[in-house]
């Protein structure tokens, strides 16, 4: 068997999961990000950004020890859920979810703060409430920076290697991912294997980018509101 | 990358040292005795030992696409094999220089009776997750599923059995507490950093195929000769006492009783 559907459907199950979480989670938080005057700001702003430049074996080894057995962390979530964090399904979300946050929470943020300040007065002067003005003003001004984070954000998730490698324990139909098996062939010679891999996942990703990208396409906006994200 | 970009203007100044240098890739269960076998060879020769560890099938890719190795350490005697084979390492110089050992690992305060129960300690509930090295590349990962084989577990435990990409990636999750057991090397369980943190079973040598160990020379290497002396040091009595104390056995001596 040359390709390994399990790792594949496991793989985008991963990164559908991570791209939804990080849209509920990235929303409000980018909102904060964009509108907030908290002198202190720049310091939430660095951690978001932090996953960019630290390497994943960082998060990987902190996900590994600091939520293994030794930790009080750790310990709470062995008691309520019977196992540890590393090598389920779950913990690699968590690793994703923590590794691909700058890549949902960017292009969001980037977005909102380009909306039009005197759009959001007028529409507060004609009494609509915070959340409705956001909704209805900033969400439909934002779609093409919500589409680049979502589509980045699951991007990102498919190709993730290191954090997997540090957490998951190579589990088939759990934790194998096609990062991972392709990795595994490679170290074991079997190039037929990789390369059959390789091609698929770089051909499933250069279609999902290409119709999206494509869907988004606008006349005067393209969809890099702030330019690429690294 | 950065070191091998830099590595030529650095050497510069230093032209002759740089050039008493070898580089070494090492099965993971040598990544301790070997760090004290090369320190000890450096002292004495000022020729820089550089290691690289990972696993043995890992280490044989990289070797056969053309990464700059001048000795390689398997865990076994295969993939030296097909190293010569191939024709990137010297046949003649084939050597087994130790017999590894496969140990049942559980950290200190587990409840797990392991120094006497052995294998049967996976069938208790509390075990979750069993790490080992992966089978496919890593000659620990073979013998650990082997001697599950051998006692019959292997069906029962499959769906605990968590990867590691090589055996110290195995010992590392066990000893974080991520897995409640591994199957690690010997040379692991008593190497210092493991010591006082955890209990083992040494698995019975008639329950794996045994992990006869091998050195090569790779063929085409920059460092020849010293490469060449490096080896003849690894044969020596001193070398093969310095790895005993990391839980190898001598090839003649064959297996440590336990």
């Amino acid at each position: 068997m040359l390709i390994d559907w399990q790792a594949f459907r496991l793989t985008i199950e991963l990164a559908v999961v991570v791209s939804a979480i990080l849209l509920v989670i990235g929303l409000p938080l980018a909102y904060w990000i964009a509108f907030s005057r908290w002198r202190w700001k720049f310091l939430v702003e660095a951690m978001v950004a932090l996953p960019i430049v630290l390497p994943p074996t960082v998060l990987g080894f902190y996900v590994l020890v600091a939520l293994g057995s030794q930790s009080p962390l750790g310990r709470w979530w062995q008691a309520l859920t019977g196992h540890t964090l590393a090598f389920t399904f779950s913990g690699l979300v968590i690793g994703s979810i923590l590794y691909s946050l700058p890549f949902a929470v960017q292009p969001f943020a980037a977005s909102f703060s380009s909306v039009d300040r005197k759009l959001l007065a007028a529409s507060a002067t004609l009494g609509a409430s915070p959340l409705r003005t956001f909704l209805r003003v900033v969400i439909p001004l934002s779609v093409p920076g919500l589409v680049t984070g979502v589509v980045l954000t699951f991007a990102h998730t498919m190709g993730e290697f290191g954090v997997v490698l540090m957490i998951g324990g190579n589990i088939p139909g759990v934790t194998r991912t096609v990062s991972i098996g392709i990795y595994d062939q490679v170290q074991s010679s079997n190039y037929a294997a990789a390369n059959a891999m390789a091609l698929l996942l770089l051909v499933f990703c250069f279609a999902v980018l290409t119709v999206v990208y494509g869907l988004n396409r606008q006349p005067n906006q393209g969809v890099w509101p702030m330019g690429p994200v690294k | 990358m950065a070191c091998f970009v830099l590595a030529p203007g650095i050497a510069i100044p230093h032209a002759e040292a740089a050039d008493r240098e070898i580089n070494v890739a090492a099965a993971a269960d040598l990544s301790a005795a070997l760090q004290e076998l090369a320190a000890s060879y450096e002292k004495r020769t000022g020729v820089v030992v550089k290691l690289s560890f990972g696993a043995s099938g890992a280490l044989t890719q990289q070797i056969q696409n053309g990464a700059p190795f001048d000795v390689f350490f398997s865990a076994d005697m295969d993939y030296p094999r097909q190293l010569i084979a191939g024709g990137q390492a010297d046949g003649k110089t084939l050597y087994r220089y130790a017999v590894g050992q496969l140990v049942l690992w559980v950290p200190k305060d587990s409840p797990l009776d392991v120094e006497h129960k052995g294998m049967d300690v996976l069938r208790d509930p509390s075990v979750k997750k069993i790490a080992m090295a992966n089978p496919q590349h890593a000659p620990y990962g073979r013998a650990a599923a082997a001697a599950l084989k051998h006692y019959d577990l292997y069906e029962k435990v499959s769906d605990r059995l968590v990867l590691g990409e090589n055996v110290s990636q195995a010992a590392q999750f066990a000893e974080s507490g991520n897995a409640q057991a591994g199957f690690i090397a010997l040379a692991h369980a008593e190497a210092p950093a493991m010591q006082g943190k955890g209990k083992y079973w040494v698995v019975p040598v008639e329950a794996y195929p045994p992990l006869d160990q091998g050195v090569i020379l790779i063929s085409g290497s920059a460092h020849h000769k010293d490469a060449a002396a490096f080896l003849g040091f690894v044969r020596t009595e001193e070398a093969a006492g310095m790895l005993r104390r990391y839980g190898f056995s001598s090839p003649d001596q064959k297996y440590k009783l336990k």
